[in-house]
């Protein structure tokens, strides 16, 4: 297990070189067990495709120390059973006001709008990380019959809760931000609420599938959504 | 009873900041903060508070600030000629302020940051663990922005009356320059980036560009040439983080950095410098030089040591 300094007060330790499912499982269950051993002086870490980034407090342990644990926690993570991965939906209004680009995105796939809903809901994603903006989830698995190059010209602001496609990548946005995305629907579901108990609605290792709704769902699940609620099943 | 601030005059930006809100990294959270942790901390240690209490960080021109009673303050960071009802008060030190009296701020004379601490803390919600604004999300601190006209901040009680004035000596107080030395430890990246590129970066001087903001520093200087292309599979930063674009042109990662991003990273600025880097703007001069991570631990240690000693003389 290969570990680089991140500064200071961060080490990265290193799980390969490509995306690839079965690095990501391996880094999930190390999180896991990071979970559990709550070592003196870690602060928190962040897991990506190739490595986990742990943050640690230098006044409360050494780098030799934190490395020799670290090391430690990779032997038991290997013996711990694979932790078992959330299944969640997102309900998704394609196309109209809500997925201004669906079309462009047909075009260019020679598809119609009703086929890369189709292939879009019908696929399985896994979310790898998290990062970019709060809440923001790196998903893989796309088909690659529906990928559509960026825009060339990013639209200023993007709503909350759209789902797009940016290349072989599909994305769900948690902020009101600028960016190139081809914005094909939206959901109702706040992927980040500061103020919610779970303030993020998903975490790395997550399955996710898309389910297409109607407006008129969109608005009754926009109310409940206000009111707090929000559904993620095991 | 609530006591209040009174915010007569916003300022550039002016925004409540803690240590920052971390825990939520993994899920994109950004940690902001303050972008000196180490003024923050003084100046919240000289009017007796935890060093964790929210302050006011204050940036190039200062807010004008009226407050209801008889309260200890202290300014620590960089020196924008700070003033109550018109005459000077010394910065890197407590301060009693009389109900009714203002404050306000003149020329940045050295620095750009500076921190206010009032006895007792500013009583802001905690969001998600921390009481730091981060404006891009809208969370923490006032409202989640910066502090603006006809805005009231409600501040806590302090748990000691104080009565004596305290001041940290000259030889303690950082000395902001235009030319600065930044210790960075190596990487993670820094095999992605052809030879010369390391003697460049340690030989070289770099100027600080406007693209100067609590995110991160944009410089310029002799090009940092990568072997092949910038990008990496996105990644975990690291405050201090030095990204250096395709064009070779480094930018440093600071408190409201994105948790994850795509630049391969050549080598990272250490805790200590950070907060000296806080206080540099634009046209001023960086170095850098390399340093192994146990020699940065032993300046962390030696500044946390002297900060914990100040934390508890305090209180």
């Amino acid at each position: 297990m290969e570990m680089q300094a991140l500064g200071d007060t961060g080490v990265r330790i290193h799980f390969g070189e490509e995306i690839d499912e079965k690095i990501h499982k391996q880094i999930q269950r190390y999180c896991g067990a990071l979970q559990e051993k709550r070592l003196k002086g870690v602060i928190e870490w962040v897991p990506s495709y190739t490595a986990v980034s742990v943050y640690y407090r230098p006044d409360q342990i050494s780098f030799s120390q934190l490395k020799k644990k670290l090391l430690s926690i990779q032997e038991e993570a290997t013996s711990l059973p694979e932790g078992e991965s959330r299944s969640v939906d997102i309900p998704v209004v394609y196309g109209g006001e809500y997925g201004p680009d669906l079309d462009a995105v047909a075009r260019h796939a020679r598809l119609t709008p009703d086929e890369v809903i189709a292939i879009h809901s019908q696929g399985s994603y896994l979310v790898y990380m998290m990062g970019f903006v709060p809440g923001f989830p790196y998903l893989g698995g796309m088909d690659p019959t529906i990928a559509t190059p960026r825009l060339k010209k990013p639209r200023s602001v993007i709503p909350v809760g759209s789902v797009g496609i940016a290349g072989g990548q599909t994305g769900i946005y948690p902020l009101e931000t600028p960016g190139g995305w081809r914005l094909i629907g939206r959901t109702p579901i706040r992927l980040y609420d500061p103020h919610r108990k779970q303030p993020m609605f998903l975490q790395t290792g997550d399955q996710i599938t898309f389910t297409p709704i109607t407006v008129q769902e969109y608005d009754e699940m926009t109310t409940s959504e206000e009111r707090g609620s929000g559904g993620v099943h095991k | 009873m609530s006591r209040y601030l009174h915010i007569e005059k916003g300022g550039l930006l002016t925004t409540i900041q803690d240590r920052g809100r971390t825990g939520y990294q993994q899920f994109g959270m950004v940690v902001a903060g303050a972008m000196d942790a180490f003024s923050h901390q003084v100046a919240n240690c000289l009017v007796g508070n935890l060093r964790d209490e929210a302050s006011m960080e204050i940036t190039m021109v200062g807010p004008v600030l009226r407050f209801e009673e008889d309260t200890w303050i202290a300014l620590a960071g960089g020196d924008l000629s700070p003033q109550v009802d018109g005459k000077p008060i010394p910065m890197w030190s407590s301060c009693f302020i009389r109900g009714g009296e203002r404050l306000s701020f003149g020329k940045a004379r050295q620095g750009i940051r500076t921190y206010l601490a009032v006895a007792g803390g500013f009583e802001v919600e905690s969001v998600m663990g921390s009481r730091s604004t981060y404006i891009k999300a809208g969370i923490g601190g006032w409202q989640g922005r910066a502090l603006e006209q006809g805005d009231q901040i409600p501040l806590g009680s302090a748990k000691v009356m104080r009565s004596f004035r305290r001041w940290l000596a000259v030889g303690e107080r950082p000395h902001y320059k235009k030319s600065i030395r930044l210790r960075v430890v190596l990487g993670p990246q820094a095999s992605m980036f052809v030879k010369g590129a390391l003697e460049t970066l340690f030989t070289t001087s770099f100027e600080i560009t406007p693209h100067a903001d609590r995110m991160g520093y944009r410089l310029k200087g002799s090009p940092l040439s990568y072997q092949e292309r910038a990008d990496i599979l996105s990644d975990a930063t690291a405050p201090g983080s030095i990204q250096v674009t395709q064009e070779g042109q480094p930018i440093i990662l600071m408190a409201d950095r994105q948790t994850t991003g795509g630049y391969g990273k050549i080598a990272t600025v250490i805790s200590t410098d950070l907060s000296i880097l806080a206080q540099a703007s634009p046209g001023h001069k960086v170095t850098f030089a390399p340093i192994d991570v146990e020699e940065a631990h032993r300046l962390y240690r030696e500044q946390e040591h002297f900060l914990r000693r100040l934390e508890v003389a305090g209180r």
